[in-house]
């Protein structure tokens, strides 16, 4: 995660998770993306939910396509197993990582470019198996690498650094999620890390696919005037439509949590998000009602952000399938080959 | 070359027209299962078109006792039984056969031949007479000219009424629509034929220790046994019922007894690229992953089988052959993917290949294909085709070693990584030039990177010249060292033979078949079939223990023939082709014209090619 080397001793007085590691122990190698890339705070925000939900590093599988958020796997969680594969390909890769071993935490992270255009299939594929995976898109309406081209999820009428408005209508990977059977939708700003953490740990303990679009501005090619992916537009336009906490599945922090929040919902594992804020018209659980209210609030310029959607009642990939609940990967041979004798009394069918 | 067609009994083809989407291929495979049950050695082709419903598709079935079961080329019997064939089928009946048509209606008289005998049976009108369901009349019709069929070829009658039983035992009523239909058929035959016909079928004992069975059905079993717990696809002809007979597998073998839950997962991608990514997903967690597909699906896996190749993570793929390019035509058969699949994707890479040349060895190269894959954490590509895939084949029965372990390649244990300083990924490499490898979750030591970018032997991203080349020569000496665990090619020596044949696949009974009859007319020559790619020892040898060789394949670029002159010593001038790839089957008489066009030897058995020299002039067909 960090941008600037630091040093390699860590002070006595920093705070120990449930395993006894502190926050530098889920830092990655330093980032090489330009100073000021909203990426980088996507990064910290992870690396800060992991830690505080005391995930193995080792248990964690982070994934990623190719472009400038696909790079950010390799700046948290240095311990972590890292997968950076092709462009657009990352969600067929950690689908099928998926059904080897379900025992693992699944990261992928993807950009505009790799989500929504070259890989748009296979993440909506991906949705609709329900794999469970946290799907963070780190959405700046720009391809970096590449130097400035606009991507799918450009606004009509954002700007390029070089004057020229996009004309072609977006796609938006909340309202795209939400359409084919997304069970969990959030957007964040890169800018608020403090609304991003508990969304990421909710993402964690959510049954199934987790989307979070997190509009990450892009400080060399998307931060001018004009551009609808700047941080000053997303500081002036955003509209936080839900506060969240998450709540581990722990009964003592639960008491002490208190029940004044407007809407609780019980993730599949027993942790609890907690909406701390929503509007008096907003139900995080109804679909329709969502997307009314996010077209009704788009449609007034305001990027809406928060935990927007969450249903934890449908089955993901395994569920689906019944496969065995421990990894498939760990079956042992003779579970799996029927052997001579059944190979005999089967030849009998081919007679 | 013929026999007479009097007094042959057990040595004749027959092909059947017919309209596709009507209910034949259950007749006719009835017809094929009746004789291979009578212990005669038999091969069903079936050459379909790619439609649901009302386009040509014919059926052969060749039956010859002394095992030649390639394709046939002229029929001594044609089933016409599609009329919009019929001036191209009765064409293909050799002199002095035999045709029979549904003579409901009276046949064209400028269609009819006065050098072949035509049985005319009025099978529309019997069914429809002692059927009343539209649907079922039509059905039925197939199953009558299945009865007739009996009768004149002398089919064992009782053996068919069993067959029948055993597929119906649980309808009733379909069981006795059948059982009429094939009596409708078998006593008009009786009563207006002198059955049996000249040529015809007698019970025979060739059969014993042999089974019926379709490749891509054992090619699954394979996969099964093989221990294979992931598979990913996306349907495409030809390769579909592979997973088909994969699901139907596991639904019987892998359905934990205890809990119910399933040991296994398919997963129907989006598309082929995806089902490669899952294969390499599940295959970099650990489990043993496969995809199914063919030539188009290939052609999109490509980028993926580069990462795969380059970040050195297993992968099996099943490449069931049709023809391309493009769409070309799917439900016909090549060897058309061999080059592709040899170097798939862009950049510097080269893939481990293996090519069985029947049901049975598809079912034996399975696990071995997966044992490759891990032992040297590759893309391995099992290259069978549409013939090999789809059609029914009489081979020896499958055998299993259950003293068989899956060769899983050098992957760190908790144990190994608790012991280890730090583990690099690309390092330590055995005499394999392969390195150990570690699986995610297994522990915190083993954690590394994995990437399809430029990377130095530790894992880290590298722009390094020298770093980058260390990596990408250890690669071709790892697949330099997989030849020696490629299955051996299959050779047929003959002693005193004037050159070499090689092939691969699908072509194996017609090669040998022609290499039979050659042999008979003084021509004699060496049977070579490889089996796997990168080529080892033996194949050399035999390239340099022959003045020259004939490469017989089924595409028209002589893809072996390419790979061979790249990927050994050979010299490229000590190579000839023979090329059939319209699509069908290859028959020997191909072959066999092929060499000796090619040789440019006068057709008569007399002939003798001793001094026989290589050709001088390239003669493709």
């Amino acid at each position: 995660m960090p941008s600037i080397t630091k040093p390699i001793a860590t002070h006595p007085s920093l705070r120990r998770n449930e395993l006894g590691m502190t926050i530098r122990d889920y830092e990655g190698a330093m980032s090489t993306l330009c100073a000021g890339c909203g990426h980088d705070s996507i990064t910290a925000a992870i690396v800060r939910a992991l830690w505080e939900i005391s995930a193995k590093p080792h248990m964690i599988a982070k994934l990623s396509g190719i472009g400038c958020s696909s790079k950010t796997p390799a700046y948290f969680v240095s311990g972590a197993h890292g997968f950076n594969s092709a462009h657009g390909r990352m969600p067929p890769i950690a689908t099928g990582a998926n059904a080897a071993n379900r025992e693992l935490i699944y990261i992928g992270i993807s950009g505009d470019g790799d989500s929504l255009s070259i890989g748009l299939g296979h993440m909506c594929h991906a949705i609709r198996r329900n794999v469970r995976c946290v799907y963070v898109i780190e959405n700046n309406g720009v391809y970096g690498l590449t130097k400035g081209q606009f991507s799918a999820s450009a606004d009509v009428g954002s700007k390029s650094k070089r004057g020229e408005p996009n004309r072609m209508s977006p796609i938006d990977p909340v309202m795209l999620g939400l359409s084919i059977g997304a069970t969990f939708v959030a957007r964040g700003f890169s800018g608020d890390k403090e609304q991003l953490v508990p969304i990421m740990k909710a993402a964690v303990a959510h049954r199934g696919f987790a989307i979070i679009d997190v509009i990450s501005p892009c400080v060399t090619f998307n931060d001018h005037a004009g551009s609808t992916k700047s941080y000053l537009y997303t500081r002036q336009h955003e509209l936080k439509a839900t506060e969240t906490d998450f709540v581990p599945p722990a009964s003592e922090i639960l008491a002490h949590i208190g029940t004044n929040g407007a809407v609780s919902v019980t993730m599949h594992d027993g942790s609890v998000v907690r909406f701390k804020g929503v509007p008096k018209d907003y139900d995080p659980t109804n679909r329709r009602n969502v997307i009314a209210y996010l077209e009704e609030h788009q449609g007034k310029g305001e990027v809406v952000t928060g935990m927007l959607y969450l249903d934890e009642t449908v089955p993901d990939l395994h569920e689906m399938n019944k496969t065995a609940d421990t990894a498939l990967s760990k079956l042992p041979f003779e579970k799996l080959c029927p052997g001579v004798a059944e190979l005999d009394k089967l030849q009998k069918e081919f007679r | 070359m013929q026999q007479p067609i009097s007094d042959r009994v057990n040595d004749f083809a027959i092909k059947l027209a017919n309209v596709n989407g009507t209910g034949s291929a259950s007749a006719n495979g009835l017809l094929m299962q009746a004789i291979f049950r009578m212990g005669i050695p038999v091969s069903g082709k079936n050459l379909f078109p790619s439609n649901i419903q009302g386009l040509p598709t014919w059926y052969e079935i060749r039956v010859n006792k002394s095992g030649y079961t390639a394709r046939a080329l002229d029929y001594d019997l044609m089933v016409a039984m599609n009329s919009q064939t019929y001036a191209r089928d009765i064409h293909e009946v050799r002199q002095g056969g035999y045709l029979l048509y549904d003579s409901s209606w009276p046949l064209d008289n400028a269609l009819l031949r006065d050098d072949v005998t035509f049985l005319g049976v009025p099978f529309a009108r019997l069914c429809n007479e002692n059927f009343r369901d539209s649907r079922e009349r039509i059905l039925m019709k197939n199953i009558a000219y299945a009865g007739t069929l009996v009768a004149v070829l002398n089919v064992d009658v009782d053996l068919v009424a069993a067959l029948l039983d055993e597929k119906y035992s649980s309808k009733k009523a379909l069981r006795d629509s059948n059982h009429r239909a094939l009596r409708l058929g078998y006593d008009y035959a009786k009563d207006h034929f002198h059955c049996p016909l000249p040529f015809h079928l007698e019970t025979m004992d060739a059969n014993a220790g042999k089974i019926l069975i379709d490749g891509n059905t054992a090619t699954a079993l394979g996969c099964l046994y093989a221990g294979a717990t992931v598979a990913a696809w996306y349907p495409i002809t030809p390769s579909t019922s592979v997973l088909d007979a994969f699901k139907g597998f596991c639904e019987k073998y892998r359905r934990d007894p205890e809990t119910g839950k399933n040991n296994y997962i398919i997963i129907q991608a989006e598309d082929e690229l995806a089902a490669i990514g899952m294969v390499i997903g599940a295959s970099w967690n650990g489990a043993r992953a496969f995809t199914s597909t063919a030539g188009p699906g290939i052609s999109l896996m490509n980028e993926l089988l580069g990462l795969a190749y380059y970040a050195e993570i297993p992968a099996v793929i099943i490449d069931v052959q049709r023809v391309g390019p493009s769409t070309g035509m799917p439900t016909r058969t090549q060897q058309g993917d061999v080059m592709e699949c040899a170097y798939a994707s862009h950049g510097d890479t080269k893939h481990i290949l293996l090519f069985p040349g029947n049901p049975h060895e598809c079912f034996e190269l399975a696990p071995q294909a997966f044992d490759l894959a891990e032992r040297f954490q590759t893309p391995v590509f099992m290259l069978t085709d549409l013939d090999i895939g789809m059609n029914d084949w009489v081979v020896p029965r499958l055998t299993w070693d259950d003293a068989y372990k899956p060769e899983r390649g050098r992957v760190l244990g908790a144990d190994d990584l608790e012991k280890m300083a730090k583990f690099q990924r690309y390092t330590n490499e055995d005499e394999n030039f392969v390195a150990a490898r570690t699986l995610p979750g297994v522990h915190p030591k083993g954690s590394f990177f994995t990437r399809g970018s430029g990377h130095n032997k530790l894992g880290g991203y590298t722009e390094t010249p020298d770093e980058y080349q260390e990596v990408v020569d250890r690669l071709l000496k790892k697949h330099k060292a997989a030849a020696k665990f490629v299955p051996e090619p299959v050779i047929h020596g003959r002693g005193d033979s004037q050159f070499g044949v090689i092939t691969l696949g699908g072509c194996d009974l017609a090669v040998r078949e022609a290499l039979d009859l050659l042999a008979e007319r003084g021509v004699v020559a060496d049977f070579m079939r490889v089996r796997g790619f990168p080529f080892n020892q033996t194949v050399e040898d035999f390239l340099q223990e022959h003045d020259f060789c004939f490469v017989i394949e089924q595409n028209r670029d002589a893809q072996l023939r390419s790979l061979l002159t790249l990927e050994t010593a050979v010299a490229k001038d000590k190579l000839k082709s023979v090329l059939v790839y319209g699509g069908f089957p290859l028959s020997a008489l191909h072959v066999v014209d092929g060499i000796l066009n090619s040789l440019g030897t006068p057709d008569t058995p007399e002939f003798s090619t001793a001094g026989a020299s290589m050709p001088q002039s390239q003669n493709e067909e």
